[in-house]
């Protein structure tokens, strides 16, 4: 029992992660539809910055995050207008590609100019522990720091996206583009703007990994990137509570099999999880079923 | 119609003349093993695009798990080459049926997912054949599989190479190719006509595994050595951009996508460092300039007889 609740404070935390990397997927995806491979290595760069600045500059924790969450979303939206505006109307097959090939881009450059090699993190935050349930169950201060953190971002978007004008707009935007475009909704700034807000939350998610796990390399993003887009599609994607409800459901999943000595196992788990999602409610847990039209 | 009109002669004798040139230019030195190997993998990479071109480019149904399917049939011919003295003729066969059984295995449930979902649990299923190869110590586990008879080369590889080629070009000349294209161009559509759809894309999913069995033979017993790792979802990446890169539904398109890739990376393996790096870039220049790939949905045709230019232009909506 006590290893039980261990394995879920544990598993909060990443849970936390993947969601913060999976709703940058869910809010790319409901705009334009588009699976952005890319988004892995924004949070890869994210655990960059984080490590640049904690280690050469020594900042603390928050302001890292502040500043790694906007040289991503600078980055983001970069990508967006070099790499995906001139494939807008291209096949979805085509924009993939660019996404991956992105994606190549940005693991192989940070590759090139930092060295393959895995870096540690440095220690930014005091590793003390509080101990419940006699000393069972080990509750470091990590985890809270990282779900909190996590919520608090959470909680932010959801503003965001319900209360600001800003917000409606993607939301009309995600409805129907045409729509909004006639409504004069202005559709470039809204899908923009949708990036940076992603790119922001995967910046975030790669500097909490580095304090999490201290270890950092230049292709880290590929498999948690994927990952995330697991917990998006599990929880339905376009749907934003879809993607924290996948995110922390899949993070419950991985530490639980890895609790239990599946732990090689755990990443076909999540994908088998998937599968099994998908056939039996194909857009996801909290996704709506949208009738095809003929 | 006549089955050995001029145009079949004609492209059988440039075939022959091809494979005569290859080997002699082999047996003279002229191109080392080194080329040798090269030119293997761009048949073993031509047998895997015209069969993911089969399920993406003429189905319409978007797999990115191809590399599983290479996957299964190299461990089941290393296993019946190493391990049970098979010849290759043997594994050919068998490995290309056994990658066809995955395909209907994980084909039935799955192709009821459409478009992007598809993907991402072909995606998955990939990553599943590749944990549990990993994990699995009859065939090495994570260490690979080793001493694997030589069993591939040229004349084997050519040989699949033409035969893979003409079995999926009369497939999609024949009425189960062309429910395959109507389940591409419109599914609710070709329901309505009486397509079987499900039972079609299961068929084009069997068929292009067994074509990715196949190159996964003959890339296990050129290398003696197969791990998992060399079958991840990078390696469906690869081949799909060879499909996207030649066109998809164009078998020339996949044929010189293959080998246009192929000298590519072979050019860049003078710069190893930058290599990824210019190739990400390629491939970004090649999506942004031709988004259609460098053939679109066009054959190349010997005698062009009465085609009429862009009649089969097709929009590609559903993928």
């Amino acid at each position: 029992m006590e290893q039980v609740f261990q394995q879920l404070i544990n598993g909060l935390s990443l849970g936390g992660i993947y969601a913060l990397i999976a709703l940058g997927y869910t809010m790319v995806y409901g705009i334009i539809g588009l699976i952005n491979f890319a988004h892995g290595d924004i949070y890869m760069v994210g655990a960059y910055v984080g490590y640049a600045l904690t280690t050469f500059l020594g900042l603390g924790l928050l302001p890292s995050i502040v500043l790694a969450m906007a040289i991503c979303s600078i980055l983001g939206m970069a990508i967006e207008k070099v790499a995906y505006k001139p494939l807008r109307n291209s096949p979805r097959i085509s924009a993939l590609i660019t996404a991956i090939s992105v994606s190549l881009f940005l693991q192989y450059t940070m590759m090139y100019f930092v060295g393959p090699q895995t870096r540690t993190f440095p220690e930014v935050l005091k590793s003390s522990s509080i101990r419940l349930l006699d000393g069972k169950v080990v509750l470091d201060i990590k985890n809270l720091i990282i779900v909190g953190i996590t919520v608090v971002l959470m909680v932010a978007l959801q503003y965001i996206v319900k209360k600001t004008k800003m917000g409606k707009a993607m939301r009309a935007a995600s409805l129907d583009m045409d729509a909004a475009e006639l409504m004069g909704v202005n559709v470039d700034r809204i899908i923009s703007f949708t990036f940076l807000i992603g790119s922001a939350l995967a910046g975030a998610a790669g500097v909490l990994v580095g304090v999490y796990y201290n270890t950092i390399n230049p292709l880290m993003g590929s498999l948690p990137g994927i990952k995330a887009f697991v917990a998006a599609v599990l929880g339905g994607i376009g749907v934003i509570p879809g993607a924290v409800f996948g995110g922390f459901a899949l993070g419950m999943i991985e530490t639980i099999i890895s609790a239990y000595g599946g732990s090689v196992f755990k990443d076909a788990v999540s994908f088998i999880a998937l599968i099994l999602v998908l056939l039996v409610k194909p857009n996801g847990l909290l996704g709506r079923t949208l009738r095809e039209k003929v | 119609m006549k089955r050995f009109n001029k145009n079949s002669i004609i492209k059988t004798i440039i075939l022959i003349v091809f494979y005569i040139a290859i080997q002699t230019a082999l047996n003279l030195g002229i191109l080392d093993t080194y080329m040798e190997l090269n030119i293997i993998l761009i048949c073993i990479n031509i047998i895997l695009a015209v069969g993911l071109n089969l399920i993406t480019g003429f189905t319409g149904q978007f797999s990115l798990g191809h590399a599983a399917f290479m996957c299964i049939g190299a461990y089941s011919s290393a296993i019946l080459t190493a391990n049970f003295n098979q010849p290759l003729l043997v594994a050919l066969i068998i490995s290309g049926i056994t990658a066809a059984l995955a395909g209907i295995l994980i084909g039935i449930p799955t192709l009821r997912l459409k478009g992007d979902y598809l993907a991402i649990a072909t995606l998955g299923f990939n990553e599943i054949v590749r944990i549990f190869a990993l994990n699995t110590d009859y065939i090495g586990g994570a260490i690979g599989f080793n001493d694997i008879p030589k069993y591939t080369n040229w004349t084997w590889a050519f040989l699949m190479t033409v035969i893979s080629i003409i079995l999926i070009k009369n497939f999609i000349r024949s009425y189960r190719g062309r429910a395959c294209i109507a389940i591409r161009e419109d599914e609710i559509a070709a329901e309505s006509m009486g397509v079987n759809t499900t039972f079609y894309k299961v068929l084009a999913f069997a068929l292009g595994a067994f074509l990715a069995g196949i190159a996964g033979c003959l890339y296990a017993n050129y290398f003696h050595f197969i791990k998992p790792d060399s079958f991840g979802f990078m390696k469906s990446i690869d081949i799909l951009v060879i499909v996207v890169f030649g066109g998809l539904g164009s078998i020339t398109g996949s044929i010189v996508g293959a080998i246009i890739l192929s000298i590519i990376s072979l050019v860049l393996q003078s710069v190893s460092e930058l290599r990824m790096i210019i190739y990400a870039l390629i491939l970004f220049g090649i999506m942004v300039f031709k988004p259609r790939g460098i053939m679109g949905n066009t054959e190349f045709k010997l005698f062009r007889k009465g085609a009429i230019k862009g009649a089969n232009t097709r929009s590609y909506k559903s993928i």
